[in-house]
């Protein structure tokens, strides 16, 4: 069992030292709600890391090829593209807004030259196709090169038109729109392992869809009770097995999860397993429940584990362990003593966000004041760090930070009523290879990398 | 028991948000099993800076729980998951109560009028933002509480639907729907928690069939094997959205016609 609190040495395998690399978005201190960055995803080689915000649109960074002139630009992150992925839309039934805001993005596996990602907001996922266009055709018969029709009559010999080279253009267009299958909030999609069907999730159903079908989905779980004033649990995430493509996870606001296999029935009502860790009656309170409620749930790499992130800790389990999880680690307990504050100021809903390494050997979540934490599971050290504009001289290495629980306040530390429960880090991304973190705090986003020694 | 100027009172001294401190102190923090006072029906706090008693603190956070409850005046949906939760802490806390004996249920509603009230209040002010969805008079409501049920006139269902402001004009009853809130408060109207989640299935499960195209006697959750659940979720497919949000304008403007 990982212990709680901050050691202030480096995690992520062999003493890593973090270094701040790029940081994007405006500095004013005046956040544009819009700004606000609501996911983060790297593609599957890493090459590509795009976020959603809340005004809707996708914003995709490409890291650019490392080059022998310039060795200290190790891949820089700069813009690829930049779209509007949603609008705003009411719902004139129920006279409400629909927001924009992008809750999810997911990458599908690289086939061909393009890049295809989903993204989706409350109501709608869509199928984005980015692709690249570096040359263009000229000397068409039919047309000059206004595109204005030629003169059939004019025309007196035929020629074959050349692909001369342009600047390059990014391209993203729709190519799918997946809507009206979902009467509550989406909070997941996920990818299948066969790259042809993928899921999403709201709060109460689950359904799988086909990536070139969009006139219908499959409901695969649905945990509506026929009485709605019955309702006590609701479904918080989903995520399709890496490796299996019949097995699927999902939790709930009970901080429980259920694995179903999809080879059993068409709809997944019964779980194959049942993932809750009893009750602790010692600490029992009247949050314990809302402090229970799983935020995220992310299978590792290998397939062989999987990680819950509740209120106030990340647990990993082992798939074949159903009673309790075989790794808890703290991510900030001293917010225990305050939960009644936060229940207050609705900080104690906010649904954080946890990732994985590549090798599955650290994990990383954030926290407030822009605070976000890594475990390294085989040394069992864990580090606090902070994503800030003053640490953001380039290569600049990132200190460590403590939070003082209570009492005397050491030098460097920071006390509890001092952070800052306005600037949460809810969205990180770990590089699936390299190491390599993308962390957004609000509006900016932070990449920062390890030591090049 | 308070009355309701204390629970304003302290629901008001919570509501602060830049007070990051908890106003209660951490070693009572509402644990079960610790060892409390015996309620005794004397609630003075025992000094201004001294612990409130936990009955005191069990009692704001019950207040707590109903105003984040009935707030949910907003143009957008309110987060179900948030309101499934905090509706059971307040089941928790009532279920507790009930066991301690200080949660003193209203007399039966011979007067009529009283605790329905409450409750319709309660049920209006989580569906304000919904309520100009056909005007469905709930059948088990009696049919003399209009000023509870609101302004909105049943008329008036069909012009909110063309008219995207209209859910702004009635924000202007938000401020008399305080009142109701501080008036449950005092009544402590048994589980007001229930009418919360009702309205959602009525009208909604209805619309939800019609969204999620899965109707014709469909028999619930557990029925659908087979090839049942593979039916077609989401309305036959025009071309274009638009067509789309027209087509279930049509659909829905018929279900309310014929209701």
């Amino acid at each position: 069992m990982a212990g709680a609190g901050g050691g202030g040495c480096p995690a992520g395998g062999n003493d890593l030292q973090w270094c701040f690399s790029q940081v994007k978005g405006a500095v004013d201190e005046d956040v544009a709600e819009a700004d606000i960055i609501s996911t983060v995803e790297f593609n599957y080689s890493g090459d590509l890391l795009a976020t959603g915000d809340k005004g809707g649109r996708v914003v995709i960074f490409q890291r650019e090829q490392e080059n022998k002139s310039r060795p200290h630009s190790r891949g820089e992150y700069n813009v690829y593209s930049t779209f509007q992925s949603h609008e705003p839309e009411f719902d004139y039934l129920k006279s409400l807004e629909i927001e924009e805001k992008i809750n999810k993005i997911r990458w599908l596996p690289q086939q061909n030259a393009a890049h295809f990602l989903l993204s989706t907001n409350d109501k709608t996922i869509k199928l984005w196709k980015i692709s690249e266009r570096d040359k263009r055709a000229e000397g068409y018969n039919l047309k000059d090169e206004d595109g204005r029709l030629r003169d059939p009559f004019r025309i007196t010999a035929l020629r074959v038109p050349i692909l001369k080279p342009m600047d390059l253009m990014v391209e993203a267009s729709p190519r799918r729109i997946f809507a009206n299958a979902h009467t509550y909030h989406i909070n997941s999609i996920s990818v299948n392992s066969d790259h042809e069907t993928y899921l999403s999730a709201d709060d109460l159903r689950i359904n799988l869809w086909h990536l070139e079908i969009t006139d219908r989905s499959f409901n695969i779980v649905d945990i509506k009770p026929a009485n709605m004033e019955e309702l006590t649990e609701v479904i918080t995430a989903a995520e399709l097995h890496p490796l299996q493509c019949n097995v699927f996870v999902y939790s709930s606001s009970k901080g429980t999860v259920r694995l179903c296999d999809m080879r059993a029935s068409a709809l997944c009502d019964r779980h194959a397993k049942f993932f809750e860790e009893p009750e602790d009656p010692s600490s029992r309170s009247f949050f314990s429940e809302i402090i229970s409620s799983i935020s995220d749930v992310k299978f590792s790499h290998s397939g062989r584990y999987m990680m819950t992130r509740d209120y106030l800790s990340v647990k990993v389990w082992d798939l074949n362990m159903e009673s309790r999880p075989v790794e808890t680690h703290q991510v900030h307990e001293y917010l225990r003593g305050k939960l009644c504050s936060l229940y207050e100021n609705d900080c104690v809903f906010d649904k954080f966000e946890c990732c994985w390494n590549g090798p599955d050997s650290a994990i990383m979540t954030g926290s407030y004041n822009n605070f976000f934490r890594m475990f390294d599971r085989n040394t069992r050290r864990d580090v606090t760090l902070e994503a800030s504009r003053e640490s953001s001289r380039p290569r600049a290495s990132l200190k460590p930070r403590r939070v003082c629980p209570g009492g005397r306040r050491k030098k460097d530390e920071i006390s509890v009523d001092s952070l800052d429960f306005n600037k949460k880090i809810l969205h990180t991304a770990w590089h699936p290879a390299d190491n390599v973190i993308a962390v957004a705090a609000t509006n900016n986003l932070y990449i920062f990398q390890d030591k090049v020694n | 028991m308070e009355g309701p100027e204390s629970a304003m009172a302290v629901v008001a001294g919570l509501r602060t948000p830049e007070n990051v401190t908890c106003v209660l102190p951490r070693g009572t923090m509402f644990a079960r099993g610790l060892k409390r006072k015996c309620w005794d029906g004397d609630e003075d706090v025992e000094g201004a800076p001294a612990a409130p008693s936990y009955s005191l603190q069990r009692q704001s956070l019950l207040d707590m729980s109903l105003v984040k409850l009935q707030l949910c005046h907003t143009l957008v949906e309110p987060n179900l998951c948030r309101s499934v939760l905090i509706a059971n802490t307040v089941r928790q806390i009532q279920e507790e109560m009930t066991q301690d004996g200080a949660w003193q249920l209203p007399a039966p509603p011979v007067a009529g009028r009283g605790p329905l009230d409450h409750l319709v209040s309660t049920e209006i002010l989580c569906r304000a933002a919904w309520e100009q969805q056909g005007q469905r008079p709930a059948p088990d409501l009696p049919s003399e509480l209009p000023g509870a049920l609101g302004a909105p006139a049943p008329g008036s269902a069909q012009s909110c639907i063309w008219e995207a402001d209209s859910s702004r004009g009635h924000r202007g009853s938000f401020p008399k729907s305080l009142d109701q809130i501080f008036e449950t408060l005092e009544s402590r109207a048994p589980s007001p928690v229930e009418g919360l989640f009702a309205d959602a299935g009525g009208p909604y499960y209805d619309l939800d069939a019609v969204l999620t195209g899965m109707v014709g006697g469909k028999s619930g959750p557990g029925g659908g094997d087979g090839l049942q659940a593979l039916a077609p979720a989401g309305a036959p497919p025009p071309s274009a959205s638009c067509k789309r949000d027209l087509g279930e304008l049509d659909h829905v403007v018929e279900i309310l016609v014929e209701t």
